[in-house]
């Protein structure tokens, strides 16, 4: 699977993505797997709800961090497929 | 206060661990020649009750847990086994089953699911019946573990196949690879026996030959190709083969501990092996306390308690100095490297056992009783 501006990227059911009160910060928990996503990751996970499509992400975070859309996009699409890949999100 | 220093700067140090064991009973339908229980078995009346497991729960998840692996013996006997999950579940944990998965059923896969269960782990004892119900020393065992992984695959959870892997049943590695594929698995864990607790009692019966390990090895690293996005493999060599021995429990006391049935906190669950050490229990003691003070915890965390040849060594902190239980297994001395290690000066006493073994090996099991 790889997504496009047009997929619809969602966590599947056996992924949980909250916050970590011990260690101050998110974590992104799957079998046997911790990972700690730095800022940007964080902010393209919380968009990340089911509805959205990568492009209407891209938009949002473009918006909101007044930065270009296509650089915006482009690491979004990329830490998506990273995950993807890894079985961490499903489109 | 002086002297006082050094400790409470180590304390500072301590992590917050990353995952609890939870082994909720030693009580299981099987009888694996090669069970991690302890030989002295924790009996039904010693078990901790609901509330009890709810607070140790409670106080992982605020202690910094972010995993709780279910886990016994077979976890699913007990009848509280959907409220816990559902207790690690709303504090925060990602929780999983390690089962033999024999008792799992419709309606229990349904409640689990219900609870907020998010991964199964089922072990397999072979690829088909025949060895795999002589291993497990349960007729039917096979087949109820394959209708179980289906409901755990329609229930939408993440599935691991566990394949055990030893001399008996090494032949049967393509098949398993098979078998996690088809059960729609998304993970194997290949682990080779390590050898304490009934394994120890069972090695000469299940330590593979040199050439056995390098086919398994070869196996692997093939289907790990062909698999790319399929499947994922983690692979779990026996350390008597090896040069530099595994991380174990990525170092003693630093992510990982183990309650046991009736309570114990342990910093991997063959610690108990380890005769001198003391292990305090959830009924004196917060998990917080235990962590950060445990004398047992202490007693090999870091590297201030290394002796030579891994002082100093470039790997201290890669793989801790290996495993504490195989050094008193195979050295007598639970501080000395582990002999897995070509550095130590055991190392070649213990592979010359592995080649020994193996290759004179006995096939008869001793399995594993609880009275
Ligand atoms: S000497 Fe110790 S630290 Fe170094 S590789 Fe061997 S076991 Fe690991
Ligand atoms: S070091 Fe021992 S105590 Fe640790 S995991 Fe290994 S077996 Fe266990």
């Amino acid at each position: 699977m790889i997504l496009t501006e047009a997929s619809v990227p969602r966590l599947p059911r056996h992924v949980r993505f909250r916050f970590d009160a011990a260690r101050n910060c998110h974590v992104l928990l799957a079998p046997e797997l911790v990972i700690m996503p730095d800022a940007i990751a964080v902010a393209i996970l919380e968009a990340v709800d089911g509805a959205a499509s990568v492009g209407g992400i891209a938009d949002i975070l473009a918006a909101r961090y007044e930065a270009p859309r296509d650089a915006v996009l482009a690491d979004c699409i990329e830490m998506l497929n990273d995950l993807a890949k890894k079985g961490m999100i499903a489109a | 206060m002086n002297d006082l220093a050094p400790a409470a700067v180590k304390r500072a140090a301590v992590a917050p661990p990353m995952a609890i064991m939870m082994e909720l009973t030693h009580r299981c339908p099987l009888k694996c020649p090669y069970c991690s229980n302890p030989l002295a078995m924790d009996r039904a009346r010693e078990e901790m009750d609901t509330a009890t497991w709810m607070r140790v729960i409670s106080e992982a998840a605020a202690l910094g847990a972010l995993q709780g692996h279910f886990s016994g013996g077979e976890p699913m006997v007990r009848d509280d086994l959907a409220q816990l999950v559902q207790h690690a579940h709303r504090e925060g944990l990602y929780t999983n089953l390690i089962t033999s998965a024999v008792l799992l059923d419709q309606q229990k896969m349904h409640a689990l699911a219900e609870a907020g269960l998010d991964h199964v782990q089922i072990s397999f004892q072979g690829a088909e019946s025949g060895i795999a119900d002589h291993v497990a020393g349960l007729r039917n065992a096979h087949v109820k573990k394959l209708a179980a992984a289906r409901l755990v695959r329609d229930a939408g959870l993440a599935l691991t196949v566990n394949a055990v892997m030893h001399r008996q049943n090494l032949h049967q590695l393509p098949a398993m690879l098979d078998l996690a594929v088809e059960a729609g698995a998304q993970r194997i864990e290949v682990a080779h026996v390590q050898y304490y607790g009934w394994a120890l009692k069972n090695r000469a019966a299940l330590i593979p030959t040199r050439a056995q390990l390098d086919e398994a090895t070869r196996i692997v690293d093939d289907a790990r190709k062909r698999l790319e996005g399929v499947l994922n493999i983690d692979y779990v060599v026996p350390d008597y083969y090896a040069s530099r021995p595994k991380s174990c429990m990525s170092g003693w006391a630093r992510r990982f501990f183990n309650v046991t049935p009736s309570g114990k906190v342990l910093p991997c669950h063959a610690a108990e092996t380890i005769g001198h050490l003391r292990f305090d229990t959830v009924q004196e003691k917060p998990l917080a306390e235990i962590w950060l003070h445990s004398e047992a915890f202490n007693a090999y965390r870091g590297t201030d308690w290394m002796p030579a040849p891994c002082k100093g060594c470039d790997r201290a902190e890669i793989d801790w100095g290996g495993c504490r239980c195989q050094a008193l297994a195979i050295t007598g001395d639970a501080g000395a490297t582990d002999p897995a290690c070509g550095l130590s000066p055991h190392h070649d006493m213990m592979l010359n056992l592995a080649v020994e073994e193996s290759a004179a090996g006995s096939e008869t099991f001793v399995y594993r009783m609880i009275s």
